[in-house]
């Protein structure tokens, strides 16, 4: 139709492209695809534009990194490591540190990208957890989430085992002491890993390949998966008014999305950049060549790792020896259970809440996290355990700083990562339902309106008023979480079928207790003043509503 | 009534009697009370033996724990054989005379009485009761003529397990701790290190030499002289302080983004 306004240039270039790769079809469905907008829904994209900056700043650091652990003498800028003997990978991180202009820089842009790509992942992924929307269809796309966290974590490691200083040596260490602990297999893996004895001569170039081609290669991979799964699911939206299973509510990608998603990628540069140039992170230079005999006090790791490192410290010094074999309990616990609870229970949750719940249907509108009190508990309550460990992993720092007994910190942590999660299950548990009330309170009783009436007979009322429309939506947009119908036992004491048998009982009872309505929106009429829904929104009381 | 009785009687007489009464006091005070103004007249005119003087200082200031001629009490440990340089260290760092008893004790500003003088006469009586290790020289101690490369190695392998690899300290067990060595003097490092203080062990001439001390010395000191060439140093102690960082300042700052960025909604009819 206005074609004939195009110049010809333009209109013959995109015909040409039309015509042979349909872009034009391509992009008119895709460019008005609707984005919903919440605040939350961008913190994925924090981890996203982050990975964009990690290869960019990567691809800068290896054209002056040497993966080798070859020695030699530093010949460098850096006075205090003059001619002392180290191995050529940190001789040239030293390089790109001090004599590559602007490796300083980028070393340090790169470094707190990857902790921001980290942190963005979980914030997101908490966010997908508490808002459930890990529900079907996206089960597949949160498990693709869960291995993302993971290879970032092994990415991270190998990362900051590059150049070859002395803390990232103690981390090396460590990974060799979970290896080497391992039953049966443990020292073939370690001398596979090292290419003989620890540190041995391999292990640097071998992380370097690991680092920066075949876990950056998966990333990619399966980030695109993740991405292109959403844009084919459509992005879940908070519940409210006109937002229902069957539609999405929001902004076009063109023009408004893509403004956004263009802007938050540069306020996210912003930042890494600012952390880059104002804040020095891994000053590598101060920590020395690796030694395997040297270690130093306040050795952590970084923070994606510290729950590793704090549940090593909380462990007791177990192990079992029998029959000249021994197990060392006091390594591989601490190595692989928290590992195993978290991430594992990270993957199953949506189908353990499946199998729970009965609940088979495709969910594209939110929970908000109240409206599902036992998974946000449940979800706080893991918040909880990984932060016991988290902290206790920073443990010397705490007692040094602030003047504590090192072993208390030990004793108390040992305690709280039984007890913490515990009281954090109950206490979240209670707020949600207070939330829920509060809500149920704002449809029944309406909003306080800040004038106060007074009665003929003396006493005086605020007067409510109905909510505003969009806060109704949004609230009104609960929904009972869904459980196994049937589940109570007939006349006979039968249980219904599937429901028998321990694991079936144990079913119906935990499907009652998740699933169902704690506080029905309803319950808020009843009681109080009359008064306070008879008043509505009429024409006089325009200016008290706003 | 005579006139005695009379005055006794006087109004004004209660406070000539008080007065009479402080004024005796004060002068049996000045007369009898140990004079400060003389034995500083003695120390600036260099004709007061030093152990003796020492010896005074030490049985105002340090006997009521180490026992009036240093033979030690339950509360404090026998002084005889530590040395001058163990007492310099001690004193002129602020750590004696503890302030009050706990796992360790820290570094604090010196006693008022304490200056050059007065540690020269309290090291002087306490190595004249036994001896050993004596205060370093400024030659032994001046970071100016180590080998800063050499002591970092030796610093490595030696001291970092406690200190951290900057000195910044760390913790021990049951609230003891490696002080930061931020405030340490040379002369106190090598000190610390030839006379091994509370749970610091002693790392003696035959396990590091003199030179090596000094060249760790011109390490330490060198290191803690350096500017950050990345930025603020957050403390210099790794990934503790750079995971708080990432998650206030660069998850924080973003999440304001994320929220101002989604604050602007559509208007479809405004």
């Amino acid at each position: 139709m206005s074609t004939g306004n195009v110049p010809k240039p333009i209109a013959s270039t995109s015909s040409f492209l039309d015509d042979r790769l349909g872009a034009g079809n391509f992009l008119k469905r895709n460019l008005r695809k609707i984005f919903p907008d919440h605040w939350s829904f961008l913190l994925g994209e924090i981890a996203l534009y982050s990975f964009i900056i990690l290869l960019l700043t990567g691809t800068f650091l290896t054209f002056f990194f040497k993966p080798s652990m070859s020695h030699v003498a530093y010949e460098g800028s850096y006075e205090p490591l003059k001619g002392v003997m180290m191995s050529e990978a940190y001789a040239s991180a030293l390089g790109i540190s001090f004599d590559v202009r602007g490796g300083l820089l980028m070393r340090q842009m790169h470094h707190w990208a990857a902790l921001l790509f980290v942190a963005g992942m979980m914030v997101h992924a908490l966010r997908v957890f508490f808002t459930g929307a890990y529900r079907k269809p996206r089960e597949l796309n949160w498990l693709i989430g869960v291995g993302l966290l993971t290879l970032a974590l092994l990415e991270g490691l190998t990362g900051y085992s590059l150049p070859d200083d002395l803390l990232s040596g103690a981390g090396l260490r460590i990974t060799e002491g979970v290896a080497i602990s391992l039953p049966l297999v443990g020292t073939w893996i370690t001398f596979f890993l090292f290419g003989g004895e620890y540190p041995g001569e391999d292990v640097i170039s071998r992380f370097y390949s690991l680092h920066i081609l075949l876990i950056p290669g998966i990333l990619l991979g399966l980030i695109s998966a993740h991405m292109i799964l959403m844009w084919v699911q459509k992005h879940t939206q908070m519940p409210g008014k006109g937002r229902t299973n069957t539609n999405v509510v929001g902004a076009p990608f063109y023009p408004a999305f893509m403004a956004k998603a263009g802007a938050y990628f540069m306020f996210t540069f912003g930042v890494i950049a600012l952390l880059g140039t104002f804040a020095q992170i891994n000053p590598i230079w101060l920590f020395g060549p690796y030694t395997p005999a040297d270690i130093s006090a306040g050795s952590q790791p970084d923070f994606y790792m510290g729950f590793l490192e704090g549940s090593l410290r909380l462990m007791p010094a177990w192990e079992i020896n029998f029959l000249g074999f021994t197990l060392p309990l006091s390594v591989l616990i601490p190595a692989l259970v928290p590992m195993g609870v978290i991430m594992t229970g990270l993957a199953l949750y949506p189908f353990v809440e499946q199998w729970v719940t009965g609940d088979r249907s495709e969910h594209h509108v939110a929970d908000r996290p109240r409206n599902n009190p036992h998974r946000t508990s449940i979800g706080m309550s893991a918040i909880t355990f990984y932060g016991v460990l988290w902290l206790l992993g920073a443990n010397d720092e705490i007692a040094s700083i602030f003047h504590v007994s090192l072993n208390w910190t030990t004793y108390i942590g040992r305690v709280l990562i039984f007890l913490g999660p515990l009281v954090t299950y109950v206490i979240t548990y209670r707020i949600c339902l207070g939330l829920q009330r509060s809500d149920a309170a704002v449809i029944g009783h309406g909003v306080e309106s800040g004038v106060i009436k007074r009665l003929p007979h003396g006493e005086y009322i605020e007067v409510h008023v109905p909510p505003n429309e969009a806060i109704e939506a949004h609230v009104r947009g609960k929904a009972a979480v869904p459980m196994i119908a049937g589940t109570e036992t007939d006349e006979d004491g039968i249980p219904p079928k599937g429901m028998r048998g321990p694991l079936g009982r144990l079913r119906a009872k935990m499907s009652r207790a998740y699933g169902g309505e704690k506080v029905a929106l309803d319950e808020g009429h009843g009681h109080g003043h009359d008064e306070h829904a008879a008043v509505g929104p009429g024409k006089d009381d325009k200016s008290l509503t706003r | 009534m005579n006139r005695i009785t009379a005055g006794r009687r006087h109004p004004l007489a209660r406070y000539a009697v008080l007065l009479l009464a402080l004024g005796l006091v004060g002068g049996f005070y000045t007369l009898l009370a140990p004079s400060s103004e003389r034995a500083d007249a003695a120390i600036a005119s260099g004709r007061a033996d030093d152990v003796a003087e020492g010896k005074k200082l030490f049985q105002q200031s340090c006997s009521s724990c180490h026992g009036l001629n240093a033979e030690g009490t339950a509360q404090g440990p026998t002084l005889v054989g530590v040395g001058a340089a163990a007492v310099d260290f001690q004193v002129s760092s602020g750590r004696m005379p503890l302030a009050n008893p706990g796992a360790q004790a820290p570094r604090k500003p010196p006693a008022p009485w304490v200056n050059a003088d007065t540690v020269r006469q309290l090291s002087a009586y306490i190595q004249s009761l036994g001896g050993g290790p004596t205060v370093p020289t400024d030659e032994q101690v001046d970071p100016a003529k180590g080998d800063k490369a050499r002591g970092g190695e030796l610093f490595r392998a030696n001291c970092i397990q406690c200190h951290n690899f900057v000195g910044a300290g760390g913790a021990l067990t049951q609230g003891k701790y490696a002080p930061p060595l931020h405030e340490a003097s040379p002369k106190q490092i090598y000190e610390a290190m030839i006379t091994g203080p509370q749970a610091m062990p002693v790392f003696n001439d035959s396990i590091i030499t003199p030179d090596e001390k000094r060249d760790m010395i011109a390490y330490i000191v060198g290191v803690r002289e350096e500017p950050n060439p990345g930025g603020a140093g957050l403390g210099r102690i790794g990934p503790v302080t750079e995971g708080l960082v990432a998650w206030i300042a660069g998850i924080s700052l973003l999440v304001l983004a994320a929220i101002w960025i989604t604050a602007k909604k559509r208007q479809a009819h405004q």
